[in-house]
């Protein structure tokens, strides 16, 4: 089989698949400069997902979610979302339409108390989205809600300085849920916790997925990206080298060369 | 805390009613002439405070709004009252002075908004020299020989034409200061703080950080353009190198930074405390210790309240009793911990 022929057939296939899936990645490129990034790289995720994305350092894993999240801009390839193209959208416009993210370095806003934190997507996301405003006492509602499940509630009125990293991480997971996304990328939510706080984020995004969130997990923690992943997609050098079951996957030689050394 | 925006500004308007009603029984008028300068420096200060300490851009070109202002009355007055003798009344010359740097704001704010730091601060600067060599070649305003403006000696029923034109000033200080609480306590508020602190996250939580920007330039190069559009009938005569002078670009910095960014009694409190310690100087010594004054009282802040006189009070009020909580709670879990 030729390239050609085998770009058609994936293009065919992804054109079928565009109208299932939730999130449409199709032959995204990026460069920078003479490095490439991202080559070629094509994913869909169907609604209701639980994907791990793995991959060594600088294998592009941050950079493919930059591109689907539009704080870059990809070269080449499209990004369908829910249907939607989303070549050219800001990334504030990609948020309102369900796409929500969490960074990689918690990056809270540090003069904002933890509520105010959280306010920010309900005040510039929900409220859009849904045509008409809370009331002032609904998002204090929510945003002690949110706080609560991610443990902070005690801190609502503390600023983001009073945290430790793992609160920090978890202050960003609930900025991210605040935004009700139908698709919530985590970037590597769980470096540097101990196994319990890891349990802690793991049981978190499971409950969130098992109420319709889509999740794709970014983590360099096998064990917690095994037990969370439904599937699997690895990255290696800006090109996926495998997608299927976990299992199946950490058993590809391919996978094993590259990413666990030999 | 929170009082509502009416009542807000009902209060100021009874203060500034106060204020105007005391200077008249004090029967000199040099407090309103040197009053003027204090309030000019509260719009100044509370405009820049809306990009700079909201948005955290530092405009270093606020001159250049100032003086938008001001030159767009000097050339309505040269267009209109030469030939005509009808004098457009303050007030409108106000409001095409602030429609004139509010659109320019918005330009610049285009233009520029996709720096960051310091590059945003050079451009400002850059906007400001252009706008100066631009004005000291238009014939049409003066050159650079500078414009004459005759202004009425008295206007009814207020007396003496400085008392007019500082009560004005001081209605525009109210309006500012309430714009500034206004936003601050709005939704347009968080997002400006947001981006403030992290433009990237502030994306990500769905705000529109450049339409944001757009709207915090424009507000503030608006409202400088409102101080500056009265000075010239302040001043008689104006020249493009004092009113692009480094005073106003240092001042509305300055003030701002001493009082406090993040809220609008910040500005508030520093150019009243700034200003008039400049007007005494003046008086007293001589006006060229104003800079100096400036320049010795930032150094200070900088090292002892970098957040300003409202950090300094909100630090002694509110986080000591918290702070001092959490310290004998720590103490008693692990005794000897606490530094």
């Amino acid at each position: 089989m030729s390239m050609a022929e085998g770009a058609s057939m994936a293009s065919t296939a992804a054109n079928s698949a565009a109208a299932r899936a939730l999130l449409q990645v199709d032959n995204v490129g990026k460069r920078f400069g003479g490095f490439v990034a991202l080559e070629n790289i094509s994913l869909s995720v169907p609604a209701g997902e639980r994907l791990g994305l793995i991959g060594p350092n600088g294998s592009g894993k941050s950079t493919l979610v930059n591109c689907i999240c539009g704080t870059l801009r990809n070269e080449q390839g499209t990004v369908h979302f829910a249907g939607q193209k989303l070549d050219g959208l800001q990334a504030h416009q990609r948020t309102h339409l369900g796409l929500a993210r969490s960074f990689q370095l918690p990056r809270p806003f540090v003069s904002l108390t933890l509520a105010d934190n959280i306010r920010i997507p309900l005040l510039y996301t929900v409220a859009r989205r849904r045509g008409s405003h809370h009331t002032a006492h609904e998002i204090e509602e929510r945003c002690a809600k949110l706080l609560n499940e991610v443990g902070l509630g005690e801190k609502a009125r503390r600023l983001p300085r009073d945290l430790t990293q793992v609160e920090m991480r978890k202050l960003e997971l609930a900025r991210a849920m605040a935004a009700e996304p139908k698709l919530l990328i985590a970037d590597e939510a769980m470096a540097g916790l101990t196994h319990s706080e890891i349990e802690d984020i793991l049981s978190l995004l499971v409950r969130l997925n098992e109420q319709g969130v889509t999740i794709i997990l970014i983590e360099h923690i096998m064990s917690a990206v095994m037990s969370f992943s439904r599937r699997l997609v690895v990255l290696v050098s800006g090109r996926k080298i495998a997608d299927g079951r976990p299992e199946e996957v950490m058993r590809d030689p391919e996978v094993e060369r590259a990413y666990l050394g030999q | 805390m929170t009082v509502r925006t009416p009542v807000f500004l009902l209060v100021w308007l009874v203060i500034s009613a106060a204020v105007f009603a005391g200077s008249l029984a004090l029967g000199n008028d040099y407090i309103f002439f040197a009053g003027y300068v204090v309030l000019q420096y509260v719009v100044l200060g509370t405009a820049w405070n809306i990009l700079g300490g909201y948005c955290g851009y530092v405009n270093f070109g606020s001159a250049a709004f100032f003086a938008l202002g001001a030159y767009s009355s000097v050339a309505i007055y040269k267009l209109i009252t030469e030939n005509d003798f009808y004098r457009m009344p303050i007030p409108v010359l106000m409001l095409i002075g602030g429609l004139v740097s509010g659109v320019v704001g918005f330009g610049m704010g285009y233009l520029t908004l996709r720096l960051r730091g310091a590059f945003f601060a050079i451009a400002t600067l850059a906007l400001a020299v252009v706008l100066q060599t631009l004005v000291v070649n238009w014939d049409f305003v003066g050159g650079s020989r500078g414009a004459y403006i005759i202004r009425p000696e008295q206007i009814e029923p207020i007396g003496n034409y400085i008392r007019y034109l500082f009560l004005l000033m001081m209605v525009l200080a109210v309006a500012g200061i309430t714009i500034a609480r206004l936003i601050e306590h709005s939704r347009l508020g968080y997002g400006f703080a947001s981006i403030r602190d992290d433009e990237l996250a502030a994306e990500a939580a769905g705000v529109p950080t450049l339409r944001l920007k757009l709207i915090a330039t424009t507000i503030s190069g608006a409202l400088m353009g409102m101080a500056g559009a009265p000075f010239p009938y302040y001043i008689g005569y104006l020249q493009p190198s004092s009113t692009f002078g480094l005073d106003y670009a240092v001042n509305s910095i300055a003030m701002p930074l001493i009082g406090g960014t993040t809220s609008w009694v910040g500005p508030l409190i520093g150019a009243l405390l700034l200003g008039s310690l400049q007007q005494i100087a003046t008086v007293t010594i001589s006006s060229a210790v104003n800079l100096l004054i400036v320049g010795c009282l930032l150094v200070i802040f900088v090292i002892i309240a970098p957040n300003g006189i409202v950090g300094l009070v909100h630090t002694y009020l509110q986080r000591k009793p918290e702070d001092f909580v959490g310290r004998r709670r720590v103490e008693a879990e692990m005794p000897g911990r606490v530094p």
